[in-house]
């Protein structure tokens, strides 16, 4: 019977069916940062358990690191606590660890993928939820809790339930200045921030297909903000020569590219569910509101809050409260004060290309503060020999360091009171930047730059011409 | 193994409100920690404290809902972060069990294997759950997980839950580190028979 990746790959990891009914799931690959592990590590010393599989785990640093200097000890002394908690669990329980002196290190999810570790048709497990990421290679990749850290330190397995797959089908080709980003915000504008409960989204599509990897790994990063811990595309050539050659994929490539083709959906696999959306009626997309699902077109009005379905009226009428916006009104020419380039979303190299195009030869409007933050210390490297980080100083960008920085604010990067930010990251919740009244703004890449040299909402697509 | 969970009591405290999100629950500064102790102070902090340390008006905050365990909760409660620290901060500020209308994944899926339940009954059901604290909040609420029921007063409400996590509270096996490694045999077998731990040969 013709079968989807997904349950090709949940049956091959099925460990055993549980008696509560969950499946028992071998997890191939996981991931760990500094802040859901410690306590995980604390649970297995409790009860007097060791790592079942080592070699496994893969840990690194992203979320507390200062990205302007990363020298240690750390100012913040609960930042260097962590840091060292996760230097101490890693060298005692033999967990390889990208720490701030490899130049591997960078945001837990672009460097999974630039180091070849996150391949098709594996399950990927790290206690953070956008871990739906590394979907876009054709792995089955879901968040997880700190306890569930823990069961897979102790076990490399996880009790799951099997979600149900909805195909998202994005066919015809994209408009100048409209990107992968835009593609998935118009899915949750449509679908819903808790469209996605109980499913995996499989992306397809021509729209899809055309795309290169880190774009399709920006539409899987945010999977998740649609409600669906799990997002994926099914691999092909595009897949397999990004990861050849990469540090960690197979040796035996072409052994692996014969199993991965495998492991695709089937032709006339069926899926409970199935979306299509048209590539072409794509714009980029800005959100308004405190949630990613509150988002329109740029050239679009901010909706009214009576022309929402009654379920939704109570968010949005919290959203207007706390953005300061006005129902109603184009979301094009909203003012900001920040505007940040950086997030597992859209801090990749080809990310930071688009913006440096918009970027280059102008200057950030007087008064928005801007920075660039590579999502690794490889994006970051790639950038300077491309001369890409001069062309960001020169307009007034801040160039620093890698790791997550603005897009959860637990490093000395926030917003300030009610500054409103234009943002590459993926989530734009009440206080998500460090504020508790500051304003966020989703948009592509392209778009923030866009927005940091007029100082306000501003279409990318008279920009670039 | 875990102790089984089969009924909850207590009183009850409303946080309405639809896609409240674990950003929210726990807002990301209050992460820098290496251990889940002392959280509950946190919990909600940004929607319960202003910047000077004054109180907001929250549920939370409202000494008539003091003591209470059981959280009443709208639509898609816990989206957002996978992070365990919110249902965490939960539980350390007396939360023993939540009832919604429905829950992000990520999120029931952490109260599981912390022992939480988090049951689901529908939008009338939650309004009039919601209602009845509100007009008694020292009131007895019990959550049945056996019956999948709420009592509230003499009112009887009927829940829901997905049944594995249902079990694994009935059971006991909710902390399931040690009913996974039970099947050690059987993971090594999978990882011998899986392409990619085996260098595809
Ligand atoms: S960049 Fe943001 S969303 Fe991504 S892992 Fe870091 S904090 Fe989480």
């Amino acid at each position: 019977m013709a079968q989807t990746l997904f349950d090709k790959v949940w049956d091959m990891h099925t460990v055993a069916t549980l008696d509560s009914g969950q499946d028992q799931l071998f997890i191939g690959l996981h991931l760990i940062h500094e802040v859901t592990s410690p306590q995980a590590f604390q649970m297995l010393r409790e009860r007097g358990l060791s790592i079942l599989y080592p070699e496994r785990t893969f840990a690194t640093v992203d979320h507390i690191v200062p990205t302007d200097s990363q020298a240690r000890p750390f100012k913040d002394a609960l930042a260097e606590e962590m840091m060292q908690a996760i230097e101490d669990n890693t060298r005692e329980m033999g967990v390889k660890f990208f720490g701030l002196d490899s130049d591997s290190q960078g945001i837990v999810h672009v460097i999974g993928p630039e180091l070849g570790l996150t391949q098709p048709g594996m399950t990927i497990a790290c206690g953070d939820s956008h871990t739906s990421t590394h979907g876009a290679f054709g792995a089955i990749a879901f968040g997880i809790g700190t306890s569930q850290i823990r069961d897979v330190l102790a076990s490399q397995t996880l009790a799951m339930s099997r979600p149900k797959v909805r195909r998202i089908t994005i066919d015809g080709a994209l408009n100048a200045g409209v990107y992968s980003k835009d593609i998935i915000l118009r899915i949750i504008a449509e679908l819903g921030v808790n469209g996605g409960i109980g499913y995996a989204y499989e992306f397809a599509g021509s729209a899809i297909e055309a795309l290169e990897m880190e774009a399709r790994m920006s539409i899987c990063n945010m999977s998740i903000e649609g409600g669906a811990r799990v997002g994926y595309i099914n691999p092909d050539d595009t897949t397999f020569e990004y990861l050849r050659g990469r540090p960690y994929a197979p040796k035996n490539f072409d052994d692996a590219v014969r199993v991965w083709r495998g492991i695709a959906s089937d032709a006339g696999a069926e899926v409970a569910d199935h979306v299509a959306l048209d590539a072409g009626s794509i714009e980029p997309m800005v959100t308004w509101g405190i949630n990613p699902g509150h988002a329109v077109g740029v050239s679009g009005e901010m909706p009214r809050v009576a022309d929402l379905s009654e379920d939704e009226q109570e968010g949005a009428r919290l959203a207007y409260q706390h953005m300061g916006l006005g129902e109603g009104d184009p979301i094009r020419g909203t003012s900001i004060d920040v505007a940040f380039i950086g997030s597992c979303t859209n801090s990749r190299i080809s990310d930071l290309r688009e913006a440096a195009k918009v970027v280059r030869g102008h200057r950030v409007a007087p008064g928005v503060r801007a920075l660039v933050v590579p999502g690794s210390k490889q994006v970051l490297r790639q950038a300077v020999d491309e001369g890409l980080d001069q062309v960001f100083r020169d307009a007034g960008f801040e160039w620093r360091d890698a790791g997550c920085s603005m897009c959860l604010a637990m490093n000395p990067d926030k917003l300030e009171g009610r500054e409103r930010c234009a943002s590459s990251s993926n989530r734009n919740f009440i206080g998500r930047q460090g504020s508790p009244t500051g304003r966020t703004l989703l948009m592509s890449p392209a778009m923030v730059a866009a927005a940091a040299l007029k100082g306000e909402v501003a279409d990318v697509r008279e920009m670039t011409s | 193994m875990s102790k089984a969970i089969q009924k909850i009591t207590g009183t009850g405290v409303p946080v309405r409100g639809n896609d409240i999100d674990t950003d929210r629950v726990i807002p990301a500064r209050f992460m820098k920690c290496i251990t889940f102790e002392g959280l509950g102070q946190y919990a909600f902090y940004d929607v319960r404290f202003e910047a000077d340390g004054s109180l907001k008006d929250h549920p939370f905050n409202d000494e008539r809902y003091a003591g209470a365990s059981i959280l009443i909760v709208n639509k898609n409660f816990g989206c957002g972060s996978s992070r365990e620290h919110a249902p965490q901060a939960l539980q350390k500020f007396g939360v023993s069990a939540v009832v919604g209308e429905s829950f992000a994944e990520i999120f029931s899926g952490n109260c599981t294997v912390m022992g939480i339940p988090a049951v689901t009954a529908d939008a009338e059901a939650i309004e009039s759950i919601m209602a009845a604290v509100e007009s008694d909040p020292r009131g007895e609420i019990t959550i049945d997980l056996d019956a999948q029921a709420v009592t509230v007063g003499r009112s009887r409400i009927a829940t829901s839950m997905p049944s594995p996590q249902r079990l694994a509270l009935l059971n006991g096996t909710w902390d399931s580190t040690s009913v996974l490694l039970e099947n050690r045999a059987l993971i090594e077998a999978t990882a011998r028979a899986i392409p990619y731990p085996n260098n595809f040969a």
